[in-house]
């Protein structure tokens, strides 16, 4: 079973607040440019492992400076100088047509370190999380590597990055269904919008939490009633919970009541998933 | 001309409300949201589209049914697993890398531009505006972050403006990058709570590796205040110059409620008059015109 869920402020806080109030629960941390969940669980961290992705390496004895390697590459990161051929590893998305369209098979690939996996343990929960290195551009590589270590027998809950575009899309894929957390202003509706966009196209069911219900107007609830868009939960906005969270405290710890209301949330997803 | 960015490292913690309100204080400036994956500066700008570009950012492999011989070379050669089990190429994954197109043994496959967004130029109450929409679920956000950047430098040169306003996009990957490459300077907005300090420590590395000038605020500094001591002796041992601390007024949800920036619906304010001194300091700092 897997969930996923997104989108707005402090999203993170709900996926954990979930994660502690379910039994037999791994929890992925796929927002790899900015990994918070683990600041509010304090695991203990069992396993790091680099994560690459591979890229060409030009043996310059087979290599006949043709360029047909540099023409054909769709993202310029091969480079054919007159002497020379340059590899912009930053660039390559290790589709592997260079090597493919090489004339005499001069390439080769290496590995290009662009971050770390981490698997970790809090309480009960099993941890997985990924870091982006500074100054590496693609998150997508690291996502899928977080996500080779889903456990298909316990209940899965992933944190999605913001945004829609190709880190989102990696890390709902396959999802049974996705949780939005929004909150009730216009920045939450605009974007909340967008990302069911995203979900309807890849055919992955949703419903809605409202992240600090009370503050600015009412635009999220009337949208979600017309659209027959089911909301799921409400999280009030209170001083208490984002206090809390400020101390990288899960406001479920301090506020046991909450425990029950995710349990009865994940179970109504269940029924939902079932249908 | 002088460029500066806003940044967060995550999203929600008040970036765009203090774009906007830089944009409305700003006499002589060109304003660009490359928060191309959710914009949002619109909303509180009502930008008045002048001229609407097409984005094709990326490329998408497109199968003739008719001439494909079942062989399944796309598929077992495609590293995006854009080639599903019947033989369809499946546009949300495929990243335009061509490889089906060679190994096709019958030239079955095409490469075709696809629509990945719209570019916008604009113009607002306050000066013009260079914005964008990326297409629900498409890649390449980096590419349309430097196209909305390109338009916004040729707006300020012809207007004679002196500085271009940037409104960024969360995390610390490729749109980021994109979004501070040869600017003057950035603002960090952090939030006093133990992960935005973690998000911050993170964007100003990426700032230290390209060679960016940082500046930081914290924004609902009185959430948490021993949280906001933290990032201001962070900030200090680290010479970051540290701009303004802005209070929690619940004025500035209002103010996006009713579709403005806080300094224009409620310019009487703590958060407004906090605001506007930032701007003061940041613009002296950065040498322009300020009111």
């Amino acid at each position: 079973m897997l969930l996923v869920e997104k989108a707005g402020l402090e999203k993170t806080s709900v996926a954990v607040n979930m994660a502690l109030s379910l039994d037999n629960v791994q929890l992925i941390d796929c927002d790899v440019e900015e990994p918070n969940a683990y600041l509010l669980l304090h695991p203990k961290l069992e396993k790091t492992e680099s994560v690459y992705t591979e890229v060409p390496v030009v043996n310059r004895e087979l290599c006949t400076n043709c360029g047909e390697c540099s023409k054909f590459c769709q993202y310029h990161a091969i480079f054919t100088t007159a002497d020379k051929i340059l590899v912009f590893p930053e660039l390559c998305h290790s589709c592997g047509g260079c090597a493919l369209v090489c004339p005499t098979m001069a390439i080769t690939w290496e590995k290009h370190r662009i971050g770390v996996l981490k698997s970790a343990s809090a309480e009960d929960i099993e941890l997985v999380y990924g870091e982006l290195e500074i100054g590496k551009p693609m998150a997508v590589p690291i996502i899928k590597a977080v996500k080779k270590y889903l456990k298909q027998d316990l209940n899965i809950i992933l944190d999605s990055p913001p945004g829609t575009s190709c880190p989102f899309v990696e890390t709902v894929r396959g999802s049974d269904f996705c949780i939005l957390v929004t909150e009730p202003t216009p920045f939450g509706l605009h974007d909340l919008k967008i990302a069911i966009q995203v979900l309807k196209t890849l055919g992955i069911p949703f419903g809605v939490v409202i992240n600090r219900a009370g503050v600015g107007d009412t635009k999220v609830y009337d949208y979600c009633k017309e659209d027959g868009i089911r909301i799921l939960m409400e999280i009030p906005y209170q001083r208490k919970i984002a206090e809390l969270y400020s101390q990288g405290i899960p406001f479920s710890l301090e506020m046991p009541e909450w425990n029950e209301k995710f349990q009865v949330l994940y179970e109504e997803i269940r029924m939902l998933v079932k249908k | 001309m002088k460029q500066l960015t806003i940044l967060s490292g995550k999203g929600g913690t008040g970036k765009t409300t203090i774009a906007a309100s830089f944009a409305v204080l700003a006499k002589n400036a060109v304003v660009a949201d490359c928060d191309v994956d959710a914009p949002d500066l619109h909303m509180l700008l009502h930008p008045e589209v002048i001229d609407t570009q097409e984005f094709r950012g990326s490329k998408v492999a497109v199968l003739d049914k008719t001439k494909c011989t079942q062989c399944g070379l796309c598929k077992e050669r495609c590293k995006f697993g854009a080639i599903n089990a019947d033989l369809n190429v499946e546009a949300i994954s495929c990243e335009g890398c061509n490889v089906c197109v060679v190994v096709c043994p019958v030239h079955a496959i095409i490469l075709a531009e696809r629509h990945s967004g719209s570019a916008y130029i604009s113009k607002t109450n306050y000066g013009f505006m260079a914005h964008a929409l990326l297409a629900p679920g498409e890649s390449n956000s980096g590419k349309l972050v430097t196209l909305v950047r390109q338009n916004a430098k040729i707006l300020a040169e012809n207007k004679n403006c002196d500085l271009i306003i940037i409104d960024g996009s969360p995390g610390v990957g490729c749109p980021v990058m994109a979004s501070i490459t040869g600017v003057d300077a950035a603002l960090v907005v952090a939030e006093p709570t133990l992960s935005g300090i973690h998000d911050l420590e993170r964007v100003l590395k990426l700032l230290k590796h390209f060679n960016v000038v940082p500046f930081v605020c914290v924004n609902m500094y009185d959430v948490n205040t021993n949280n906001a001591n933290r990032i201001l002796s962070f900030c200090n041992e680290n010479r970051v110059e540290v701009v303004g601390n802005i209070p929690f007024n619940s004025d500035v949800t209002k103010a996006m409620v009713n579709g403005k920036a806080v300094v224009e619906y409620s310019p009487e304010s703590n958060v407004a008059e906090e605001i506007a001194c930032m701007w003061k300091k940041i613009s002296s700092l950065l040498n322009c015109a300020v009111e």
